[in-house]
Order: structure tokens, then C-alpha cells, then sequence
């Protein structure tokens, strides 16, 4: 208990530095704000009015704490765009973006999960070597290439799918998922070979210790063996690379969205990154950031659960 | 009554293992590990299987099994058990005969039982799944073998996990779970080896009092001679995979027929004559206490010792008993909190970076491991030319010839000059290590476990090499071991060390004659001797000891 | 020695591949048929016609811009790899070596810079920084320099507490001879295996900024910045974007076919050399 409370507190500490980080990142490099919005042509006075309005003249200690101010309480403030309030424009888009990578994480997982064992059982043999050649091959894959693949065959040329992930308010189940199978399956392909290679490594560290051959000398069935003596200890390393992996698809989702215009969070980054709209640009961040970590405490924690040595000490 | 020894239980025919090997650079191909091997094993006897590493032993204990390690297969022979060839049933019938028939007790306990399940669940565990009893009664039965094997507080200590319970008691559980399902064979692969020498001797009687109780037969797999003629009725000695010798427990001990055996039996027989210490002391260790950073808990307390030039201070201790951090406060790495020590007249610096050329020079160090104490990726040319090179500048021609002077001093030669460490032998290595060390001109050396990583035989070739080596330089040598044999046959004086402390120091003939302290008595006591009923008279003259205090 | 027989053929290909793409993009003035910018022909003419691969969205010669995009691929995927293996690789050993406070504050540093997803950061950084190419190697190098400190580290740590370091220092060995003679010889390998990884990530990580319009700025253009100028063309059935999209597939297939080889080949080093 006294070391989840301990992750926990270490995984805040993490994200407020995270924060300063995200924040020293995008003011005090030499880009200037006001600059950028208003361009190169723009009179001293429109800038120094623009300055005053957005609070530039301030010292950075100070509108960094009125920045985490506003992030804790739900504030992230108005884009300097087109005036719009974040938080509002971000609720719908994370929703999206968290819907696409779940349906992602809910296909990819379970297959990369059984694919890793079939490799375990058949290790050196046909399948597993094409396992690990598929690994090779699809970690030098960029996700563009796959998306693309698929739309010009898939949405193209046999028109099984739409090409642009368009969802909207009210939009029934069945449409919805037909809007993203195609962006949902490159995610899937982006990790599955990855997550699939790990979930090997993990089994198999587990099936070469000594007491999986204990199990073996007591005449125990293979089944058995797996599922008594083998799974309770390959959970933790388990969820472990599902967690490694569905941070990774997080990260892969910011690409994913430009290919599929799906309106979500990566697009939303990617547009005002563009538009240099450093507000925006904070909240995004902030929330990628926040959502990385904590799928990285999750891991942190279930393998403190999982080991009989913490829950039950000496 | 029918002599129980005249019904064969195990019948070993012309037993042929081979493994594939993928060396580097080479196509693979397959290695014979186990020659020709036949042996029969009446009821309710034990049968020694002794040999080095490399021996094939537990590749032949687990044959019993119908089981491989790695890629090792059976290729060839038979293997009955109770008149069945049990390598002709298939995966199915050898599941019926494991953890039934046959069961197994493996080297470390800690690594085979599964850290995620309650020790008692693993113990009845084979018994419930070849449906012999209902959970309770092999739970008692397990309990009751708690009992028997000498565990603290049988009724409860199947609820605790692996991690919770010591290695001494572990090996013991792993016993009671072999024999929880009452087989008519155990394997004892080497379960004894990784513990120190004062539990091992408590595990070994309550394993052979168990054998003795329940009337199973055993496997008993060691490399070492005389634990293994403490608890076996008759005895094979194995070399390369292939049978040297085989005979009832006596003969081999006390009339080896093979010149092998002999070399076997007669192993650490170096004797040593004592050399009486001389005024000028060459290392003085006065008062050293000393802790390692951030803990506050001191490891060494008031160490006080002297090695005399050209002798050997052995000091003794199990694991934890601050003898290698003994080494690291002579050698400077673990600065000491109070005392100091004393070289060769002057007094040295406790940071080891303070301290001058010559005082590092005039100091070296063997280590255990020879693997990891050469830099893998230089020849041996270098490893011993560099100490020559970096002390005492010699280069080209001149440093060639002290190169092979070395290589000749160890009985090596010139052959071996443009190896690696892996193209050596492991007792090549450690040669190697010493000609290191020799390079240097010391007047001291520190030999840290230098034979406990080698095989028997090879660890007395190392012995010798010392010690002759010594007469010739001059050398003092502070040498530590855990092996009171060793200790024997080269130490002029002893320090032996226990938590932390010298609890008993002087010449070798007084530390080691009565009357002895508590701990020196339990630790000389503890050394298996070559002769048969040893462990009994120990665990007898224990009996009698606590019955009179 | 290394004879070319011994070599694998997935490795032999990669080392070929990789070599061709090498030389187109250090040779593309001489190789490339028309200038970057030049338009000859229609927009998306098809391949296999006039020109090979056809012409891009504006009309200009796909093939040439091909070969001009290897060439700025690469030269910023290796800059960048170069700053993140130089700067990694000698912060890691320096902590590995010194160790305590200064181990301390350098890994807590590193722990902090990858607790925020690579892609997400730089895009954040490049939210107010210039475009150029300057910015991206810096930006690539030094956010991919925590990965190799970590690794770099990592090894030295192995290493350090080995017995032969002891012994060396306890001979009264120089901390140059401790890291060069005795630390470094033995951390190349991995290391070396670990340069192509980290390339193959800096090239897909160029081409995600490209083609998220962040990275090379046009006219000048890289692979990825080809795929995002010819995507439109997808839907209309137009491959054009998918030819870019290819080479870098390409491109980092190579380089992992010739690391994975680079790897065993060590891996067999360490344990190899007879069997002692």
C-alpha cells in the first residue's frame, strides 16, 4: 500500500515537472508570441498592446502559476486564434481521440497477447521466425505508409470503408465504427507486432526458470503448468508492455488523425502548432503528457500487485 | 525377510545423451554429453553419483525422470523404472511417472519453488494431481514430513511464501515435497552446494534421516566426495559423460580401483608445514571498524591481524562474515571508520586513490570470478604485460621475455601469450590472474575465493601453484575462503571471522586444536570428512554438547 | 576477418540498399534527371510514362525529387543521430564513471525529458521555434539523446563494477585508460548496433514532422514532406504519395536488416572465441 501511495505521489511530482517543463518549452525560447500572431509587419504599438493583453509583460514565475492555476481547475484559457475557449473545443476532441485508441487497444491487445504465445509454443520454429521478420519489418514501417496503404486499397479501390474518419454528434454506433475502421487498423498495425514481440520476450523469460521445470518434474499437464505456474507470474510483465505499448499508441494516434482528418486531439495539436497558437499548444501537451504517465504509474502499479514479495513481506 | 536390496527399481541400459550446440561461426552439431552409461538401483537404496562439472551427473539423474535440460535429448538406452521402459510412454506416461514415481530436489530451492504461490499448495500439490490422497490427509502427511525434516513450527510454515523462509529451510521443504507424494525415487541434484557449511550439515542429516524413515530410494548427485559418503549406500564416479568407477560406498572410499577416483579421494591432501612468524610483520591490521556508506551498520568491528612476510594468513567465515569487506578496506576501496593499516613498515593511506605507486604495486589482488577479473577484450600479452609496462616501463623485447618467464612461472608457456580469456580453460584463467598479480613484484597478496569457483581437482593444481610460488617470491598471501580445507593445506595462521569479527586468530595449529570457542567448534565440525558414519558422530557429539550445558 | 561469404543474405541486401541510397543522395546533382523545382509535365502524370515515376502535385519530376528528398533525409536523420550519439553516449559514460550527484542529477534529467512522448514534445517546441533545418537536428538530437544516455549508461554501469575495472584501478590506472582502454572496448558493440536503431528512428521521426508540415519547409522538401504534398492525390486514386512513403519504408528496412546483423554478430563475439 505505502509503495502504490509512494508511485502515486511520484507520479504528481512527475507531472508538475512535466508542466514546468511544457511551459519553459514554449516561452522562454526566442520565438515571441505576440510576434507571431500578429507577423513581421505589425506596428510596435499593436504589439505592445498585444503583449499587455495576453499578459507577456508579467514575469514567467507568475504567469506560470496562473497557467497551472487555470489547468487544475479546468481552465486552459482561450486559443489565441480564433478566441475560442480550450477547454470546450478539447472535451469533445479527447473524447474522440480516446474512443479511436481504445477500439485500437481492444483489437490489438487480445490478438498480440495470443499471437505471443502461439510464438512461445512454436519457438524457432516457422512461425515464430516470421513473427519476429513481420517485427523487423514493422517497426521501419512509418505510420503514414501503412494508413495510406490501406486507404488506397481499401477505401479506393474496393470503397469497403470511407477514406476521411468523419464523426459527429449523434452519429449511430455502427456508423461511427465504419468511420474508424481504417484509421483504427493502422493503429493496430503500428503496435501489434511490437506489443506481440515483448509479450514473447515476457512468456518466455518466465517459462525458463527454474520452477516452470519444478512444475514439469511433478508431471503437471502443459496446460496446467501455464496457468498455474507460468501466469501469475507473466501478468505483470504482461500488462507492462500493454501499457508501453498503448502509450506508444497514444503518441501514434497525433499521425494517425492528420491521415484520417478524424477530429481528434492530434489533429487539433498539429493545426495550432501550425498556427503557433502556444496556448493550444500547452494544453495539448499537457494532456498527451498526463495520459503517458499515468498509463506508465498503471504498469508501475499492477507490477507491485502481482509481486507475492510486496504483498506478503517477510 | 527378503533382502529389499535384491528387487531392482532402476535399471539404467546403455544410456546415450546428446545436446546440439550452436558455437559461433560454426554450423551446428551435435555433442555426446552422456557415453554408454548402465546402472541399477535396488529399492530403497541411495546411489552416489560424483564427478566434476561437465560430468554428465545431472543429465543422468534426470534421465530417471525421462527429462532433458535445454536441448539435451535421450538418444539411445533404456530406462526402466519398476520393470517399465519409461521412455517408451509417450509425454503422457512420463507425466504419470513424475512427481509419483520419481521425484526431485534441485540445487536451489529459492529458484524452484514459484514465488507466487504458498509453499504448502506447492508441496501437496504433485500428490493431489496424481489423485493418491484428499487434501487433508497429504496435507498432514506434509506437515508431519515438516516435522520430520526438522522445520520450525510444521503447522504453519506451509502458509508463508518461498521469499519469506530461509535457503536452508527451502532445500528442506523442497525434500518434504518430494516426499509428500511417496515416491520410490528422489533425485538430489547437488542439494546442499549453495549453502554454507554450517547449515549444510543439518540439511544433509535431516535429508538422510528422511531417506532412512520413509525407505525411498535416491539419486544422490554431488561433486563432493565426502558429502556424498555420508548418505549413499553405493557410489559411481563420472568423468566426461562416461562411467569410471562404481562400487559400494566403502570400496570407493577407501580402495578407489581407477586412478581418477584416486586422484578424487585424495584431493586437498597438501599438507603444509607451519611456518613460526617472524618479528617484522609485513601487513598489520590494528583496530579497523568499518561500515559501508549510507548504512551506519558497521560490517567489520576492531579487526586485529598481522600477515608475516612469505606466510599465509587464512581468514575463514561463511557468507556475511565481513571477510571480502576485510579485503576491500586492505585494498583502499572501502576507506575504514577507525584503525588503520600497516604495510611493509609505513602506514597507508584509507582512500586507495591517496595511495602511491609503489604501495598499489607492492599490493595485489586474485579474485574469485577469473571470468570477469580479465578484460575480455585483451590478450593475454596484455593483461600481464600491462602491470610490467605501467611499474616498471619495460616495453619491446625485455617486456617479452618477463612475459614468458610468467607464462613459464605458472606453468602455462609461451603458447598462451595471444589468447583471449575465453579461449582459456577456468583454470588457465585463474593462472593467468596469478602471473598478473606476480608481475607486479608484491610483497602481498590477496587471494579472494580464488579456487572456490573451480572444480576440486583444479583448485588443488591452483593450491600447489601457490604455494610453490610462494617459496620461490617470497610472497605473503591474506587469503580468504569459506573452505576450512583449503585452509588447512596452506595457512601458516588463521583468523576466523564470524558477524563481523575475529573471533578466534593465531597460528594454524593452535586455531585449529582444542579447546575451540562455540563458533570455531561448529564451523571445523561442520567440514564433511572423507569417512564414512562422519555426520553421524557430529550430530551424536552435538547431542551430547547441548544435553551438558 | 570479415569475409563476405559469412555474411547473411538479409544483411547483404541491406548493406546494397543502403549503400544505393547513400550514394543517390550524396550524388544527386549528377544522378537526378531535372532540378528539384523544375516542372515538366502535367500534375500527377502517371508512372511508367514520360517519367518514371511520374510527376507530383505541382508537375514536377517525382524521380528527381526523389533523389534530392534521400539526400535531405539523410543528411538531417544523420546530423541529428550524430549530435544524439555524441551527446548521449559521452553524458552517459561521464555518469557511469563519476557516479553519485552528478549520476544522480543527469539521470533524474533524462527520466524527466522522456516522461513526455517524443513527438509530442518537439511539436511543442516547434510550436515557437523556426523551421529550419538547424532547429529540427538540434531538436531530434537532443530529445533522442536520452535513449542513448540511457543505453550508454547503462553498459558503462555493467562494466564498471566488472572485477578487470577494479583490478585496473586498484593498479592506479588514469581515468583515460580506465574509459578507453578498458570500458570502451568492451560498450562499442552494443553501441554500434544501437547507432543504426537510433537512425531508422530519427528518419521516421523527420518524416512524421514533415509530413505533419513541422519538419523540412517547402520548396525544399524530404520524404515525408513529398507524402504530405501528394496525399490529396490518394483518394483520387493516385499513388504518387505512397512512392515516398515506400522509400522511407525502404530506407529504414535496410538499415534494420544490416543492425540486427551488427547485433548477433556481437552477440556471438561475447561469448564466442573458442570455448573456453
Amino acid at each position: 500500500m505505502k509503495l502504490i501511495a509512494q508511485r502515486l505521489a511520484l507520479g504528481i511530482l512527475l507531472l508538475l515537472a512535466v508542466s514546468v517543463l511544457i511551459f519553459v518549452g514554449t516561452e522562454l525560447l526566442p520565438g515571441d508570441v505576440a510576434q507571431a500572431i500578429l507577423g513581421q509587419t505589425a506596428t510596435p504599438e499593436a504589439l505592445a498592446n498585444l503583449r499587455a493583453e495576453l499578459g507577456l509583460n508579467d514575469p514567467s514565475y507568475v504567469r506560470y502559476f496562473d497557467w497551472l492555476g487555470g489547468v487544475l481547475t479546468g481552465d486552459l484559457g482561450t486559443a489565441l486564434s480564433n478566441g475560442q475557449n480550450i477547454s470546450e473545443a478539447l472535451g469533445k476532441r479527447l473524447s474522440n481521440t480516446l474512443f479511436l485508441a481504445m477500439w485500437a487497444a481492444i483489437i490489438s491487445v487480445p490478438i498480440a497477447i495470443l499471437l505471443g504465445l502461439v510464438a512461445v509454443q512454436h519457438r524457432n520454429g516457422f512461425i515464430d521466425k516470421l513473427i519476429s521478420a513481420t517485427t523487423l519489418t514493422s517497426i521501419s514501417l512509418p505510420e503514414f505508409f501503412i494508413g495510406y496503404l490501406l486507404v488506397y486499397f481499401i477505401a479506393v479501390e474496393l470503397q469497403w470503408f470511407p477514406s476521411v474518419s468523419t464523426v459527429y454528434d449523434g452519429m449511430g454506433f455502427a456508423d461511427r465504427m465504419s468511420a474508424i475502421a481504417l484509421p483504427c487498423a493502422t493503429l493496430t498495425l503500428v503496435v501489434l507486432a511490437h506489443m506481440m514481440r515483448m509479450t514473447r520476450a515476457a512468456i518466455l523469460n518466465v517459462m525458463q526458470s527454474a520452477y516452470i521445470e519444478t512444475a514439469e518434474l511433478k508431471g503437471l499437464s502443459p496446460f496446467r503448468i501455464i496457468l498455474r505456474h507460468a501466469f501469475p507470474n507473466a501478468i505483470a510483465p504482461i500488462v507492462n508492455v500493454v501499457m508501453l505499448n498503448l502509450a506508444f499508441l497514444v503518441v501514434g494516434v497525433v499521425v494517425v488523425e492528420v491521415i484520417f482528418v478524424y477530429p481528434g486531439m492530434g489533429q487539433y495539436l498539429v493545426d495550432h502548432v501550425s498556427k503557433r497558437d502556444i496556448p493550444v499548444v500547452q494544453a495539448c501537451g499537457m494532456i498527451f503528457a498526463a495520459v503517458y504517465i499515468s498509463l506508465n504509474i498503471v504498469a508501475d502499479i499492477v507490477a507491485i500487485i502481482a509481486n507475492p514479495r510486496l504483498r506478503h513481506p517477510k | 525377510m527378503a533382502d529389499p536390496a535384491d528387487e531392482t527399481l532402476l535399471d539404467i541400459r546403455n544410456l546415450r545423451i546428446e545436446a546440439t550446440v550452436y558455437p559461433p561461426g560454426e554450423d551446428p552439431h551435435d555433442i555426446t554429453i552422456v557415453d554408454d552409461v548402465s546402472l541399477t538401483l535396488g529399492r530403497g537404496r541411495v546411489l552416489g553419483l560424483i564427478g566434476e562439472s561437465g560430468a554428465g551427473k545431472s543429465t543422468i539423474g534426470l534421465s530417471s525422470m525421462g527429462y532433458g535440460r535445454g536441448g539435451v535429448r535421450i538418444t539411445g538406452g533404456q530406462v526402466l523404472l519398476n520393470g517399465r521402459d519409461i521412455l517408451k510412454g509417450g509425454m503422457a506416461g512420463l507425466r504419470g511417472v513424475r512427481g509419483r514415481e520419481v521425484c526431485y530436489v534441485a540445487q536451489s530451492a529459492a529458484a524452484a519453488f514459484n514465488p507466487a504461490h504458498r509453499l504448502m499448495d506447492q508441496v501437496t500439490e504433485a500428490a493431489l494431481k496424481h489423485g493418491s490422497a484428499d487434501r487433508q490427509t497429504v496435507q498432514a502427511r506434509a506437515i508431519d514430513l515438516f516435522g520430520q525434516l526438522g522445520l520450525p513450527d510444521p503447522e504453519n510454515i506451509g502458509q508463508r511464501y518461498p521469499h519469506q523462509v530461509s535457503g536452508g529451510q527451502l532445500q528442506r521443504v523442497m525434500t518434504a515435497m518430494a516426499l509428500a507424494s511417496g515416491p520410490d525415487l528422489i533425485v538430489f541434484d547437488e542439494p546442499t552446494t549453495a549453502l554454507d557449511v554450517t547449515t549444510q550439515i543439518d540439511v544433509l542429516a535431516a535429508i538422510k534421516l528422511a531417506i532412512r524413515k520413509t525407505g525411498v530410494a535416491a539419486l544422490y548427485i554431488s561433486h563432493d566426495l565426502a558429502v556424498v559418503a555420508q548418505v549413499s549406500d553405493e557410489m559411481m564416479v563420472l568423468q566426461g559423460g562416461k562411467l569410471v568407477e562404481h562400487g559400494e560406498t566403502r570400496q570407493v572410499i577407501e580402495a578407489p580401483r581407477e586412478e581418477y577416483t584416486r586422484a578424487l579421494v585424495s584431493v586437498r591432501s597438501i599438507r603444509h608445514e607451519e611456518k613460526p612468524p617472524s618479528p617484522e610483520p609485513v601487513l598489520t591490521i590494528r583496530g579497523v571498524t568499518a561500515a559501508y556508506p549510507g548504512t551506519g551498520v558497521d560490517v567489520l568491528r576492531d579487526i586485529n591481524v598481522e600477515v608475516h612476510p612469505g606466510q599465509t594468513l587464512a581468514v575463514v567465515g561463511e557468507s556475511g562474515s565481513g571477510k571480502s569487506t576485510l579485503a576491500r578496506v586492505i585494498t583502499g576501496l572501502l576507506p575504514p571508520r577507525a584503525g588503520e593499516v600497516q604495510f611493509a613498515g609505513r602506514t597507508l593511506s584509507a582512500a586507495m586513490e591517496k595511495r602511491s605507486r609503489d604501495d598499489l604495486r607492492e599490493l595485489q589482488m586474485i579474485y574469485q570470478m577469473a571470468d570477469v577479473a580479465m578484460n575480455p577484450r585483451q590478450t593475454v600479452r596484455t593483461i600481464i604485460g600491462r602491470p610490467l609496462e605501467f611499474y616498471f616501463g619495460l616495453r619491446g623485447k625485455e617486456k617479452e621475455r618477463r612475459i614468458a618467464e610468467l607464462l613459464d612461472e605458472i606453468e602455462m608457456g609461451e603458447g598462451f601469450i595471444d589468447r583471449y580469456p575465453a579461449e582459456l580453460s577456468g583454470g588457465q584463467k585463474q593462472r593467468v590472474c596469478i602471473a598478473r598479480a606476480l608481475a607486479a613484484k608484491p610483497n602481498l597478496i590477496i587471494c579472494d575465493e580464488v579456487t572456490s569457483a573451480l572444480d576440486p581437482l583444479v583448485a588443488d593444481g591452483i593450491l600447489k601453484l601457490l604455494l610453490k610460488l610462494q617459496a620461490e617470491e617470497h610472497v605473503a598471501f591474506l587469503f580468504i575462503t569459506h573452505d576450512l580445507a583449503t585452509v588447512r593445506a596452506i595457512a601458516d595462521s588463521i583468523a576466523v571471522m564470524y558477524q563481523g569479527e575475529v573471533v578466534r586468530y593465531g597460528p594454524k595449529s593452535e586455531v585449529l586444536s582444542p579447546p575451540f570457542d562455540a563458533y570455531t567448534d561448529l564451523l571445523l565440525s561442520s567440514v564433511p570428512e572423507m569417512k564414512l558414519g562422519w555426520l553421524e558422530e557430529v550430530i551424536e557429539h552435538r547431542r551430547m554438547e547441548s544435553a551438558g550445558n | 576477418m570479415l569475409e563476405l561469404r559469412t555474411i547473411p543474405w538479409s544483411a547483404r541486401i541491406g548493406l546494397v540498399l543502403t549503400f544505393t541510397f547513400v550514394f543517390v543522395a550524396v550524388f544527386a546533382d549528377l544522378v537526378a534527371p531535372y532540378s528539384n523545382t523544375e516542372v515538366v509535365g502535367d500534375v500527377w502524370e502517371p508512372v511508367f510514362g514520360e517519367h518514371i515515376l511520374g510527376t507530383d502535385n505541382l508537375g514536377r519530376d517525382l524521380l528527381s525529387r526523389m533523389i534530392y528528398g534521400a539526400r535531405t533525409t539523410i543528411f538531417v536523420a544523420a546530423m541529428a543521430t550524430a549530435l544524439s550519439f555524441s551527446l548521449g553516449s559521452i553524458l552517459g559514460f561521464t555518469a557511469a564513471v563519476i557516479g553519485g550527484i552528478v549520476d544522480q542529477a543527469m539521470s533524474r534529467a533524462v527520466d524527466l525529458l522522456m516522461a513526455i512522448p517524443t513527438l509530442i514534445f518537439a511539436l511543442v517546441v516547434l510550436s515557437v521555434l523556426p523551421g529550419t533545418l538547424i532547429v529540427l537536428i538540434l531538436v531530434m538530437g537532443i530529445l533522442d539523446s536520452t535513449r542513448v544516455y540511457r543505453l550508454a549508461r547503462a553498459v558503462a554501469v555493467d562494466i564498471t563494477v566488472m572485477d578487470f575495472v577494479e583490478a585496473a584501478r586498484l593498479r592506479g590506472e588514469g581515468r583515460i585508460w580506465i574509459i578507453f582502454r578498458e570500458i570502451l572496448p568492451n560498450a562499442l558493440s552494443p553501441l554500434v548496433a544501437e547507432l543504426g536503431l537510433r537512425f531508422i528512428f530519427a528518419v521516421l521521426f523527420l518524416s512524421a514532422l514533415s509530413f505533419l508540415g513541422l519538419g523540412v519547409q517547402p520548396p525544399d522538401a524530404d520524404w515525408g514532406g513529398m507524402v504530405k504534398e501528394n496525399k490529396e492525390g490518394i483518394v483520387f486514386g493516385i499513388p504518387a504519395a505512397l512512392i515516398p512513403a515506400a522509400a522511407i519504408a525502404a530506407l529504414a528496412i535496410s538499415v534494420n536488416l544490416v543492425a540486427d546483423w551488427v547485433l548477433n554478430r556481437t552477440t556471438d563475439l561475447k561469448g564466442g572465441r573458442g570455448n573456453g
